[in-house]
């Protein structure tokens, strides 16, 4: 698990945002909540956040608008939008005026947890290894090339991009979805189990024959590869 | 607005008035014309009578001298009226014969052609008249003039004028008649046309406009507009349907979604049952999303608001692309899926929409034509001169040609059974962003087995170069206050 994050919830439905806030708690991280777009300016031009998870439409000032105004002051703070509008044309509106993540309501929460998750850790250490380990299981980013214990797997190109993502988030969840966007850049909702066939075709490729278990199923929300040793 | 100031208002009467001014200065300058020639013609007339009289008088002169002239001048001047006038005078200005009253002096000092007024003997009462008059010097210094009388030409002006202004009047009062009259036609057939507007407006979209017939522009409009109404008809029953489908496909599952709450709340006991309850309450509204998402994606594709930023687009990157994706799960139900894509195959449009349509297709194909235990589902991506075609053909039961239109509506299933899942939105879905992107959709046999076609127009390399270094230009910073 990732040490705990600071986030800003910027979302003027009261429930909507009491409940986020308590689920961010359940899960470990501590979330400020801005009900319009100027307190959510002032908050987070006055603190550091690890995520600024932002609603498009606001009082006072709209989520585009708030977005803009802190990247145009340089400010890097990863920002998750929250919308309603979830066409395709509305999420690149959105990605244009300086967002980093789109998530269309309504949603699951363990998607929106998922996600900021991602978020807080991007640009970190990961990014820039070119091995990834989890206990015996090793990728090579240079070299495409997959072990475990030593013994080689060879693998499909897409399985490869699939494992590297699911290692690059290691220990974090990662849903369907971002699988599909991530990994072969799809922004649709397949009406089938699809990503699970490719997820159980990889496992039965680095897991089968190995006692313990590496690539496990969250329920209710997605995948995750740890060494669960740790 | 009075009746004659409507009236006066009218497109119809203001082109009448238009063509009158420019009909009645026609006419003006025809008659000039006529007029002027007339005027120059019936002076050479003159001038050739009295040029025929002089040389006539002189050819008297030659054979009987002043005598012999003066006698037939003075026969010449005693005829019955003629329109000659005649005067012969010695050098001192004395008469020796005519019909005229002794003419200025001056007038007669020199030979030459001039105008001047004259009075006919015993005539003196009345006010002289003008004539064209020729003198001529006789050896001796006698004088002989010779002239005409220019009242006829000048008869002939008045006539003229006349016509002028009686044929002017006469335009205009038949003109205004003419505009008054084309104006009221108009009008009577557009107030119609109006006031059946304002009755289809008003709601009775069963309305139509009166067609005469006639086959007039009036007719032509009447039509156009009859079939506009139809359209409009046919559209209005169209969403009716929809939204009728939408409320019956939304309530199942927002029914099913209620009864399993209630039966959890009814019969659930351990912390496994509430577990198990909830989650099905959860996938129950996951689909509803879905269903909705997929709904409002129709509406906007329907309504070309789906269009986006047109970028290029491989249609073979992407059949290769879904084909892989799901590929595993074709492989798992035992089914085969191959993809046969060489080359690209650019075309215009938004790749995610684009490959939901191919993964639309796919699932379709998956779901309904490759039967359990078996089955084929092959993707192609082709080019064939301006069109591309993106092929899903599988070996199933196919679609009988007669519902393969239906097949393609919003909500319709052909398994009525409804034992496959689905929403009955995925091919609606495809056909709907084909159509977005200038193409279609068709459905077609395969002999056994279904092949849907999409056929989109070919994206030309030098198009679309530029439009895919503009996609997504960097973004405007706002600026600050």
């Amino acid at each position: 698990m990732t040490s705990a994050m600071k986030l800003l919830i910027v979302e003027d439905d009261r429930e909507a945002a009491a409940y986020v806030v308590k689920a961010f708690a359940e899960a470990g991280h501590v979330a400020d909540h801005a009900a319009d777009g100027v307190d959510a300016y002032e908050l987070a031009t006055g603190q550091t956040y690890d995520v600024l998870v932002v609603d498009r439409m606001l009082p006072k000032l709209d989520g585009l608008s708030l977005i803009g105004r802190l990247r145009a002051e340089g400010a890097k703070t990863p920002v998750l939008i929250l919308s309603a509008l979830g066409q395709v044309d509305d999420r690149v509106q959105g990605l244009r005026a300086g967002g980093d993540d789109y998530l269309t309501k309504p949603y699951a929460f363990a998607e929106l947890l998922a996600r900021v998750e991602a978020l807080s850790r991007r640009g970190g250490p990961a990014a820039t290894e070119t091995v990834y380990r989890i206990g015996e299981l090793e990728l090579d980013r240079l070299s495409h090339t997959v072990t475990r214990g030593g013994q080689d797997i060879p693998l499909q190109p897409r399985e490869f991009r699939l494992l590297e993502y699911l290692m690059r988030n290691a220990g974090q969840v990662v849903t369907r979805t971002m699988l599909l966007e991530n990994v072969w850049d799809y922004h649709f909702d397949p009406q089938t189990n699809v990503i699970d066939v490719h997820v159980s075709r990889l496992r039965s490729k680095i897991d089968k024959g190995f006692d313990k278990p590496l690539l496990h199923t969250v329920r209710g929300a997605g995948y995750m590869i740890r060494d669960g040793a740790r | 607005m009075t009746a004659l100031g409507k009236l006066l208002r009218t497109t119809a009467f203001k082109l009448a008035l238009a063509y009158l001014t420019v009909f009645a200065a026609l006419s003006m300058v025809v008659l000039g014309y006529v007029a002027w020639h007339a005027n120059a013609l019936l002076a050479g007339q003159l001038n050739a009578t009295v040029n025929a009289e002089i040389t006539g008088l002189a050819e008297q002169y030659r054979q009987g001298g002043i005598r012999k002239l003066v006698a037939v001048v003075d026969e010449r001047s005693n005829r019955s009226p003629s329109g000659t006038l005649y005067l012969l005078t010695t050098y001192s200005g004395e008469v020796l014969a005519g019909n005229v009253v002794a003419a200025p002096a001056a007038s007669l000092a020199e030979a030459g052609e001039r105008e001047i007024p004259y009075q006919r003997t015993g005539e003196t009462a009345t006010a002289p008249y003008p004539a064209v008059v020729r003198v001529f010097l006789l050896p001796g210094g006698y004088r002989l003039m010779v002239g005409r009388d220019t009242e006829e030409r000048e008869r002939l002006s008045g006539v003229i004028a006349n016509a002028v202004q009686w044929s002017l009047a006469l335009v205009i009062v038949l003109g205004l008649a003419g505009g008054v009259f084309v104006a009221r036609r108009v009008l009577k057939r557009l107030d119609a046309m109006t006031e059946t507007s304002r009755t289809i407006m008003a709601g009775d979209l069963s309305g139509r406009l009166v067609v005469t017939g006639s086959d007039d522009e009036f007719d032509r409009l009447a039509q156009a507009t009859n079939a506009m109404l139809d359209r409009i008809n046919e559209l209005m029953a169209g969403l009716k349907e929809v939204s009728d489908n939408i409320a019956h496909d939304l309530k199942t599952p927002l029914t099913r979604l209620r009864n399993r709450a209630e039966a959890a709340l009814r019969d659930a006991r351990s912390e496994e049952d509430w577990q198990t309850a909830m989650e099905q309450v959860i996938a129950e509204s996951d689909g509803m999303i879905r269903i909705f998402n997929a709904l409002l994606l129709i509406a906007r594709a329907e309504s070309g608001g789906a269009r986006g930023q047109l970028a290029e687009v491989d249609l073979a990157e992407i059949a290769r692309g879904v084909a892989e994706l799901y590929e595993p799960l074709a492989d798992e139900r035992g089914a085969r899926l191959t993809a046969h894509a060489p080359q690209a195959v650019p075309v215009l449009g938004n790749r995610e929409l684009i490959g939901q349509l191919a993964a639309n297709l796919v699932e379709n194909a998956l779901n309904y034509g490759a039967p359990d235990g078996g089955g084929e589902v092959h993707v192609a991506a082709t080019a064939d001169g301006g069109e591309a075609r993106l092929i899903v053909a599988d070996r199933g039961p196919g679609i009988p040609p007669e519902d393969r239109h239906r097949a393609m509506e919003r909500f319709v299933r052909l398994d009525t059974s409804r034992s496959q899942p689905g929403s009955g939105l995925g091919l609606a879905l495809a056909a709907a962003v084909s159509r977005l992107y200038g193409g279609s959709l068709a459905l077609e046999d395969n002999a056994p087995g279904l092949r849907a076609v999409v056929t989109l127009p070919r994206a030309a390399q030098a198009v679309l170069a530029p439009a895919e270094t503009k996609r997504l230009p960097p973004a405007e910073p706002l600026a600050a206050e």
